[in-house]
């Protein structure tokens, strides 16, 4: 099967080592993808709550240029990553094909840009691709060091199975926990892995914001993670980056590695952590980098 | 010619009803009268302010004599209504009831329509489809069956019983079919009910044993119906008797085997006490099980795993009652009517998986708790936590698998009341802190709402508000190594994190697993939800849209026990009803087969959704059972030889009533008869 792919701006920029382990394991796996020609941002969450027309025409004429690209394709599958561009294109699936007057608005707009939105696109996350059109099967076959011993938290965020429960339970995810289970890791059962991480609010009001990344954290390691895996370049970025203003605040000494599942499978497979984006992390995953090459961390 | 169709020249009444300002306030009624008039073969023409009522009755009647009126329409309300009514006048007037029509311009005009103009105009169309139709109507013989006096009961809980006693009562045969080893059903799992609070063993044993003892009830406990056939009156039912290693009319109950299982410790989880406690092989469900008889669980013991086991149980009993080598047995029996009362499954509380149970050990469902309550449960009637700890503080989640749109829409009426009974209840036997989580509080039944207030006053504490998650992630001190209910409290308007130690989940009502098995071995219908769909809502609560077949209890719906046996008090006495005329009449609307135009091809035979269409292989013809056809017509339109007419829906009623419809366009189907209408 042919994907398109749609990065949103986190990954080519705080999140370049979700792209970078991403694709790297796409290929590996033999993924066929192409990237989206001229792509915008999606408006992410904000935007709908400024103006709700135009944040559905932006993150349509993504769709749009999917079915451009695609047009001879039967099934247009579009593959965004991030959790926050996941949730949007999906609810702008949603609302369009649900409100006729909406759509006629926004196709309206598009076609001032020369584009057509009819509303055949399949948005999909690289989760969902990876466990249901690859196969749990196939991923454990492809890992050449499993990742025997290392306990991993997974983290899904608020955003990637809520509100849309379009591959997995919405209170339950199980997705990632399968997807560590098959790389050869136990997975941590822990009770907050749909708990929201501050979003936004660790750098805007960080009172609200850190205790939220805190409680997180600390609960993650209580039920002895080494490592927490997630799918959000925002999550990712918020548990790991202020790990030393949670320290300071709560007086406390958390030094949990928090990465992307795709590093996590990368390293399993092993691709090189050039190619993973590992450098590019500030909490060195100690355990798993000594558990897939039996000896130094290895960073460029 | 056709028209005459026994009686003459047609000589047609018209009445239309203004169903006092339902009809008239919508279509003009005196027009449509006027303009029927004018119509050929119509005699009179009249509109009237209630036709059903009986001086409207008695209008038709003496226009049949004083006219010699042969054919009688009546333009009223839907036929599902008084289609029967006018056809009994008819019928008094001395004309075949079915050379009466009805055409409905209530609910296909009047009450869809607000332009009285056009209103007015389709009921015309209407009304000269139906005056056309009548034309070709032929007087109509109803059959009658006689009716088998014995009943069948399908399912012993607490509404089997009350159906079986009724009708033995009653001085009739039945007999009481029930899967488990015993009757009782869930009732017999319960400590309390409510309102009231009496125990539900001291009223539900007596009926069990009243079960067992009467004579004119045969027992079947430990027994499935395999197969039914036949028809209201008449039915054949195959029963199958699986093995219990017992010889049930052996044994007496005195549970030495179960002393002298090789096991010297029970080891299995008790179904009956949803495995809070443990069973032998050998086992009795519950002390007061009816029959008192005990079964050998062949997954369990021993002796079917290896065949090498010493048999102790064998030497004990001194009545050779146990036979390990048993196999399943047949049994046919006749009855006329049957009742089913198969009850209802507990949602599955792992289906709702942010309550943590089956993850947190201390999260019960709620007929866990009431096996725990129990005097005779597991634990004497001692409410503990499974580590065994007294709870001091208790937390009952409502609409567990009820009113959801992730899980089950419905209300499953019984989980408010039976949590306010368990709440009191826990009170009283650990004086624990309880919190009920509801999002409406529903107590619609009598002393409910009195039983709601009370536990108000004892203390109960009731937050508004759906639960979002059990978890046991401690956020505060007075939380760590408990259970944390969080939840907004809708009433004050903040999100709360309740600490307990015992988490009970109101878990729903739901059709039971085989709910589709079994309606299709009967032949009824399920509604959307999968629980047995009755004839209608509010006036055949009971009733199946096959005859002879009713429903009671909570196969049909969530319901308490009072409902389950007012149901299962009216599933009897249609059966009784039936019994005591003796005979049913048919309605004769059924289909035939022209036997010289059927090819044999059989395509009619698997379409029939009644099964009464069989082949008959001496002539290789089809053949339809009238008894069980119900007219609906789709083996008439799926003949390809068009060998096979159907009373009151043949051709020339069908394309003349379609011409009279297409006339208002001016359009002439040119239908077959409609040029050579007879008419004086």
């Amino acid at each position: 099967m042919k994907y398109l792919y749609y990065p949103g701006c986190s990954l080519k920029c705080t999140g370049r080592a979700y792209e970078e382990s991403l694709l790297a394991v796409f290929k590996a796996l033999k993924i066929d993808y192409t990237e989206i020609e001229d792509w915008n941002c999606c408006g992410a969450t904000a935007y709908m709550a400024v103006d709700e027309v135009n944040a559905f025409s932006i993150a349509a004429r993504n769709l749009a240029l999917a079915e451009k690209q695609f047009e001879k394709e039967e099934e247009i599958q579009v593959i965004a990553p991030c959790a926050a561009c996941y949730m949007v294109l999906i609810k702008t699936m949603k609302y369009l094909n649900e409100s006729p007057a909406l759509k006629e608005k926004t196709v309206h707009a598009l076609k001032e840009a020369g584009l057509n939105f009819t509303g055949r696109v399949k948005v999909r996350h690289p989760l969902d691709v990876l466990i249901n059109d690859i196969g749990i099967e196939a991923i454990a076959k492809a890992k050449k060091h499993p990742l025997k011993g290392i306990k991993v938290a997974s983290y899904y965020g608020c955003q990637t199975v809520r509100p849309y429960s379009t591959f997995d339970d919405q209170r339950d995810p199980q997705t990632m926990d399968n997807l560590v289970k098959a790389l050869g890791a136990e997975p941590v059962d822990w009770p907050l892995k749909t708990r929201c991480c501050g979003g936004s609010l660790t750098g805007t009001v960080a009172e609200v914001g850190l205790p939220l990344s805190y409680i997180l954290l600390k609960e993650a390691a209580r039920h002895g993670a080494d490592v927490v895996v997630t799918a959000c370049p925002l999550c990712q970025f918020n548990l790991e980056c202020y790990q030393t203003d949670i320290n300071k605040k709560f007086n406390e000494d958390i030094n949990l590695p928090v990465m992307y599942f795709s590093q996590l499978m990368g390293l399993a497979m092993d691709i090189p952590q050039k190619e993973l984006g590992m450098q590019r992390l500030f909490v060195k995953p100690e355990k798993v980098l000594k558990t897939v090459k039996g000896g130094e961390p290895a960073y460029v | 010619m056709s028209s005459t169709n026994g009686n003459g020249s047609p000589r047609i009444g018209f009445y239309v009803c203004h169903c006092g300002h339902n009809i008239a306030s919508v279509v003009n009624v005196e027009e449509v009268q006027k303009f029927v008039a004018t119509l050929p073969g119509v005699i009179v023409s009249r509109d009237y302010k209630y036709m059903c009522s009986d001086p409207g009755q008695e209008l038709i009647q003496n226009d049949i004599k004083e006219f010699k009126l042969n054919r009688i329409v009546v333009a009223s309300c839907s036929p599902l209504l008084h289609e029967h009514t006018f056809r009994v006048a008819a019928e008094k007037g001395g004309l075949n009831p079915y050379y009466f029509h009805m055409i409905n311009i209530r609910e296909n005009v009047s009450w869809v329509n607000t332009d009285k103009v056009m209103a007015t105009e389709k009921a015309k169309d209407l009304a000269r489809a139906g005056i056309q139709r009548v034309f070709f109507h032929k007087p109509l013989i109803k059959k009658e069956v006689p009716i088998n006096p014995a009943v069948m009961i399908v399912g012993g809980g607490i509404a089997g019983i009350h159906a079986a006693l009724t009708i033995a009562n009653a001085g009739k045969r039945v007999y009481l079919v029930e899967r488990e080893a015993t009757i009782g059903g869930h009732m017999a799992m319960f400590d309390k009910t409510f309102p009231t609070l009496d125990c539900a063993a001291c009223i539900l044993t007596p009926k069990m044993s009243a079960v067992k003892n009467n004579p004119n009830i045969t027992l079947w406990t430990y027994a499935e119906v395999e197969k039914v056939e036949g028809f209201v009156g008449s039915y054949k039912a195959t029963v199958r008797h699986k093995p219990r290693y017992i010889k049930e009319d052996l044994c007496v109950g005195c549970m030495d085997c179960i002393d002298a299982c090789i096991y010297k410790e029970a080891k299995y989880p008790d179904e009956f006490n949803q495995g809070l406690s443990m069973r032998k092989p050998v086992y009795i469900p519950f002390p007061q099980a009816t029959p008192q008889v005990v079964l050998v669980d062949p997954e369990t013991c021993i002796d079917f795993k290896s065949r090498r086991c010493k048999k102790t149980c064998i030497e004990a009993c001194d009545r050779d009652a146990i036979d390990l080598h048993q196999i399943d047995t047949y049994e046919e029996i006749e009855v006329g009517t049957i009742i089913l009362s198969t009850g209802f499954k507990p949602f599955d509380a792992k289906r709702a998986p942010q309550y943590g149970y089956g993850k947190h050990q201390n999260v019960f469902t709620a007929l866990e708790v009431e096996r725990l309550v129990n005097a005779s449960g597991p634990t004497n009637g001692e409410v503990l936590t499974r580590d065994g700890k007294k709870p001091k503080s208790v937390g009952i989640i409502h609409c567990v698998g009820s009113r959801d749109a992730k899980t089950n829409k419905w209300c499953s009426r019984v989980c408010c009341m039976y949590s306010l009974k368990l709440a009191h209840l826990i009170k009283e036997h650990t004086d624990a802190e309880v919190y009920n989580f509801y999002i409406d509080m529903r107590t619609p039944g009598k002393g409910y709402e009195e039983f709601y207030d009370k536990l108000l006053k004892e203390g109960v504490h009731f937050i508004r508000g759906r639960v979002a998650e059990v978890t046991d992630w401690a956020l505060m001190p007075e939380e760590k190594d408990r259970l944390t209910i969080r939840v907004e409290d809708t009433l004050i308007g903040t999100v709360r994190r309740i600490p307990v130690d015992m988490v009970v989940l109101a878990t729903g009502l739901v059709p039971r697993d085989d709910a589709q098995e079994i309606r299709r071995m009967f032949n009824i219908s399920c509604s959307n939800e999968g629980f047995f769909l009755e004839r209608h809502p509010k006036l055949a609560p009971v009733s199946t849209f096959t005859d002879g077949i009713f429903i009671a209890g909570a196969c049909q719906g969530p319901k308490d026990i009072p409902d389950s046996v007012a149901q299962a008090g009216a599933a009897a006495a249609e059966a009784l009803s039936l019994i005591c005329a003796g005979k049913i009449e048919l309605e004769p609307n059924t289909a035939q087969i022209i036997e010289k135009d059927c090819s044999g091809c059989k395509s009619c035979i698997p379409l029939c959704p009644y099964s009464a269409i069989t082949f008959k292989d001496d002539i290789q013809k089809a053949y339809i059972n009238e008894a069980l056809c119900k007219g609906c017509g789709t083996c008439v339109a799926a003949c390809p030889s068009g060998s096979i007419i159907q009373n009151l829906f043949e051709d020339e009623e069908i394309f003349s009533e379609i011409d009279g419809l297409l006339k208002f366009a001016g359009l002439e189907t040119g239908a077959l008869c409609s040029t050579e209408m007879e008419v004086q």
